[in-house]
Order: C-alpha cells, then sequence, then structure tokens
C-alpha cells in the first residue's frame, strides 16, 4: 500500500500534541516531539501502515519525548510527570484540539509568528513546507517558530481563547501565498473544515469556511497564464468551479439560518452574490450595498467602506460612489485605485488617468502596478492627450 | 558564479535617454514591456541560471546610526538624482561575461515605440565571483 493520505497524517498532529501536553509535557518539546514522529511516520508508513495511526503516533511521540526529556537536566521533574500520566487514550480529543487552535493564535503573537505556530502545530507542516509557502529562508521560519514557542511557554492548555483571532489567523493563512508544495489556501480550507466541527457549527466558522470556498472557487480566473491581474468584470466566469461555489453557498445558508450574523457571514454573503451573477451588469448589486451596509455595523473598517463605495458606484451611479468614497480616509490603500476607477466612469478620464498613476505607484505587488499602469495608460489614450 | 543585477530606472554613468513613466505609454507599449520582462525570467528559469528577482517600491529613505536616541532618517537623494532603482535579479552563471550579457539582453526591455529602454544595470559580483576584467 504506497499511497498512504498525507493530509490523513497531519490531521492526526493536534491531537497527537493535545496527548503529550496531558500527560505532562511541555508544549515546544511535545510539538518537537510530534514533528519527529511524522518524519518518522512518513519514512515508515507508506510501506507498513499501522492498524492504529494515532496509536502509533502517540507512542513514537513519547519515546521522543521521553528520550530528548532524559537529556537534560530537568530530567527528574520530567519523569515525576511522567509518574503522574494517567493512562492512555482517556479524554475526547476534541476540545484539546480547539485549545491548541486557540493556544497558536494567542494575543501575545504577532500575525506572522501565529500563522507559523498554527500551520505547525494545528496542520502539522514541516518547517520547510512553511517556509516555502511563505517564501522564506526554512532557517528564518525555524527561528520564528521557536520564537513564538517561548513566548507561548508556560501558558496553560486549558484558558478558553478568542475564537475571532482563531479566525483571523486562518484567514491569514488563507491570503498567505501559494509557494512551495503546499497549497496554503487548501490548507486553510481544510484547517477551517475541522475547527467547525470542534466549535459545534459556531456560524462564524461556517462563515469563514463558505467565504474561503467562495473566493478559492474564482482562483483560476483570477490570474493571465503570465500571472497578470484579471479584473471581476473581465473574468471568465466559465473557469469558476461551480460545485465549490455551491458548497460555500450551502453552508453560508446553513450558517446565516442560525441568526447570529458576524461580519465574516456578511462578506461571504457579498462573494456569493457575486458567484451567483451571469455577468457583472447582472449583479445584484443593491443587496450587495446592503450587505456592506450590514458589514459596516459590526466592524466599521476603512477597507469596508472603500469597498461599500465601490458597489454603490455599481448600484446608484459613478456620481454616488464618489460620494461614498469621500468619506474614506484619503491614506487607505487602493483609495486612488478605486477613485480613479468612479471618476472615469463619470467621465472625467483626465482625473481617471492621473490617479490610476497615482495609485499604480502605491501599488503593494507588480501585478497589480503592471495592471494600474496599463489602466492609466488606456484612460490618458482615450483622453488623447 | 552568482551576480547582484541592478535594475536602475533612471540614472546611471552616462544620460540614458529619459523616458517617461510607464503609466504615459500606450497600453500596448506596456503589454510589450511586461511581456518581455515576464519571458526573460522564464527564460533564465529555463536556463537554469535564475535565482531570485523583486521589484522594489519607489519610495525609501536614508537611515545610518546617530549615537544615542533616534537614528537620523532623511528621504533619500531618490527625487534629486533622478536615480530609481526599480528592482533586482540575482543570477547564477559561468563567468563574469556572461553575466554581462544577460544584463545587455535586459537593458533591451521594449519601451515607448517598441525601442529598446537601454536602462542602466548595474552588475555586482558576489564575494568569490569571477569579476570585472579591467577594460582594455
Amino acid at each position: 500500500m504506497n499511497e498512504f493520505d498525507e493530509s490523513r497524517l497531519r490531521d492526526l498532529v493536534p491531537a497527537v500534541i493535545s496527548v503529550l501536553v496531558r500527560r505532562g509535557a511541555d508544549f515546544a518539546s511535545a510539538e518537537d516531539a510530534v514533528q519527529e514522529a511524522l518524519i518518522r511516520a512518513l519514512q515508515l508508513w507508506p510501506e507498513d501502515p499501522p492498524r492504529d495511526p494515532k496509536g502509533w503516533l502517540v507512542t513514537a511521540a513519547w519515546h521522543k519525548f521521553v528520550d530528548a526529556a532524559r537529556a537534560e537536566a530537568s530530567r527528574q521533574r520530567r519523569e515525576l510527570a511522567v509518574d503522574a500520566e494517567p493512562p492512555a487514550g482517556s479524554a475526547p480529543a476534541g476540545d484539546d484540539t480547539l485549545r491548541l487552535y486557540f493556544l497558536c493564535a494567542h494575543p501575545t503573537l504577532s500575525s506572522a509568528a501565529a500563522v507559523a505556530l498554527t500551520l505547525r502545530a494545528v496542520g502539522g507542516l514541516t518547517t520547510r513546507q512553511i517556509a516555502q509557502a511563505c517564501l522564506v529562508p526554512e532557517a528564518t521560519m525555524a527561528q520564528r517558530i521557536v520564537r513564538a514557542k517561548r513566548r507561548i511557554e508556560g501558558l496553560p492548555l486549558d484558558q478558553h481563547g478568542d475564537l475571532a483571532t482563531v479566525l483571523r489567523v486562518l484567514y491569514l493563512v488563507f491570503n498567505e501565498g501559494y509557494g512551495g508544495d503546499i497549497d496554503l489556501a487548501a490548507e486553510a480550507i481544510r484547517l477551517t473544515r475541522q475547527l467547525i466541527a470542534l466549535t459545534d457549527d459556531d456560524p462564524e466558522v461556517g462563515g469563514l469556511l463558505a467565504l474561503m470556498l467562495l473566493h478559492h472557487a474564482r482562483r483560476a480566473s483570477r490570474t493571465t497564464p503570465g500571472g497578470g491581474l484579471i479584473p471581476l468584470a473581465e473574468q471568465d466566469r466559465a473557469l469558476w468551479d461551480t460545485a465549490l461555489i455551491a458548497e460555500g453557498v450551502a453552508i453560508l445558508q446553513t450558517a446565516l439560518a442560525r441568526d447570529r450574523l458576524g461580519e465574516y457571514q456578511a462578506q461571504a454573503a457579498i462573494a456569493a452574490l457575486h458567484a451567483d451573477a451571469p455577468n457583472v451588469e447582472e449583479t445584484d448589486w443593491v443587496q450587495i450595498v446592503e450587505w456592506y451596509d450590514e458589514l459596516t455595523a459590526l466592524t466599521d473598517s476603512p477597507v469596508v467602506r472603500l469597498n461599500r463605495a465601490v458597489a454603490v458606484g455599481e448600484a446608484d451611479g459613478a456620481r454616488a460612489g464618489l460620494a461614498a468614497l469621500a468619506e474614506v480616509d484619503a491614506d487607505v490603500p487602493r483609495r486612488s485605485a478605486v477613485a480613479a476607477y468612479l471618476h472615469e466612469r463619470a467621465g472625467d478620464s483626465a482625473l481617471a488617468a492621473g490617479l490610476y498613476a497615482e495609485a499604480s505607484h502605491a501599488a503593494t505587488s507588480v501585478q497589480e502596478r503592471d495592471y494600474l499602469a496599463r489602466e492609466a495608460a488606456r484612460v490618458r489614450q482615450a483622453v488623447g492627450s | 558564479m552568482k551576480y547582484l543585477l541592478l535594475k536602475h530606472y533612471r540614472g546611471g554613468p552616462t544620460p540614458a535617454v529619459e523616458f517617461p513613466p510607464m503609466d504615459q505609454w500606450t497600453p500596448e507599449e506596456v503589454d510589450a514591456h511586461v511581456r518581455f520582462m515576464r519571458d526573460f525570467a522564464s527564460r533564465l528559469e529555463e536556463a537554469g541560471e535564475f535565482v531570485d528577482m523583486q521589484a522594489l517600491s519607489a519610495e525609501g529613505a536614508f537611515v545610518r546610526h546617530g549615537g544615542q536616541g533616534r537614528p537620523p532618517v532623511t528621504d533619500g537623494p531618490f527625487a534629486e538624482t533622478k536615480d530609481l532603482i526599480a528592482g533586482w535579479y540575482i543570477i547564477d552563471v559561468d563567468s563574469w561575461d556572461r553575466a554581462v550579457e544577460i544584463a545587455g539582453e535586459l537593458s533591451a526591455v521594449p519601451g515607448p515605440g517598441g525601442e529598446p529602454l537601454n536602462e542602466w544595470l548595474e552588475v555586482r559580483p558576489f564575494l568569490g565571483a569571477e569579476a570585472p576584467k579591467t577594460t582594455a
């Protein structure tokens, strides 16, 4: 049996770490031991799969942990912890896994550290895989993980954290990047699916999963073969993954039915309205504006207001969009790009060309810069100057 | 042997042709430029000579240690000297000559009217790589 599912192996990681911690290991040592056991499993399992994968991992990781603990000065203390160990395979691991999510998304950690630690401890990825996916050298990522673990050293695994922070970290993972052999968007979706079961179908977790699925479904249409940006209006909707869209919409409807609206559900509702439209013109912009109003009430962020201005521009015309844009601070990223778009639609091409150029200078990626410079060139040519 | 290629979009040893910024070209000229850059990078990758590349923001500042307290920060000389480092490549090639050849090709990226942009590229050997030969 040469084919075994590596992601299924990764699914076991948080539960195994939790067992070791419950037996008295500290988080950092438990995590190291599980990583070593994983490497061993990857070597052995393709040839000789165990009957009880989780039991195998717990035993292997525990041995690694005990070996490491023996080598240290604190040997005696740790062996006392071994003595105090409750019989193996007791309490259900589900609750512990949820706490592991909370620990990895602890507020004392920076976003980058929380992302790395979550991928490592909850996702079971190796340091090399995380480094490749985040486009940093492996040594840099190793240090980042070590510092993160040191930072949460001694924090109990039994403290309930803030679910909103966990969701934010998972959304960061989703948006992180697509380098290396691990697709972080797919990984974030996998982890969020697990979190749904652990949190008793919390509607905001459902909202986040729906949002990710709806974005992911459009991924193939968002860039040219050379990596250039394609705006929503020009995307080939035949490339959208209809099965993922259907699943996202179904999950969103289940979440909305619980009547506890949150920002991810509202964002997913907007994404669903886009996914549902055969083209830009037939998009239900009026309803999208209504969802943006809900979103503004939930989280009054400048980015939400900026996006709302775009939707108002489509629903009620460019002038109305510009009026909505007037309420957005000048230093919000991409504001000049939105202003350029709305001014062009309102017929003021000369102003639009200058704003597109300004936006291209402030762009944060090569693809975005090239796209906006081309828009500036296009509008300038249309003006005939 | 590794070399750093610094793309000087403006500035350089002798005044290069002063092209307007990209947003003032035609859309077709922008497309041709972007296509060349993309193909150039993939050719280097296929040849096994590509290591890394990054585009740099036009903004920046000069910072140095300034004794106690906060270090002094000044706006770069970017605006005054009309020098703009647009980005860099790291290549891994067999010789200095090959590094120069690649830099020359990259400088021929099309600009307005499809004419080569002729921007200056600064070629700097990593320590241990073959250094420039003294010009005859």
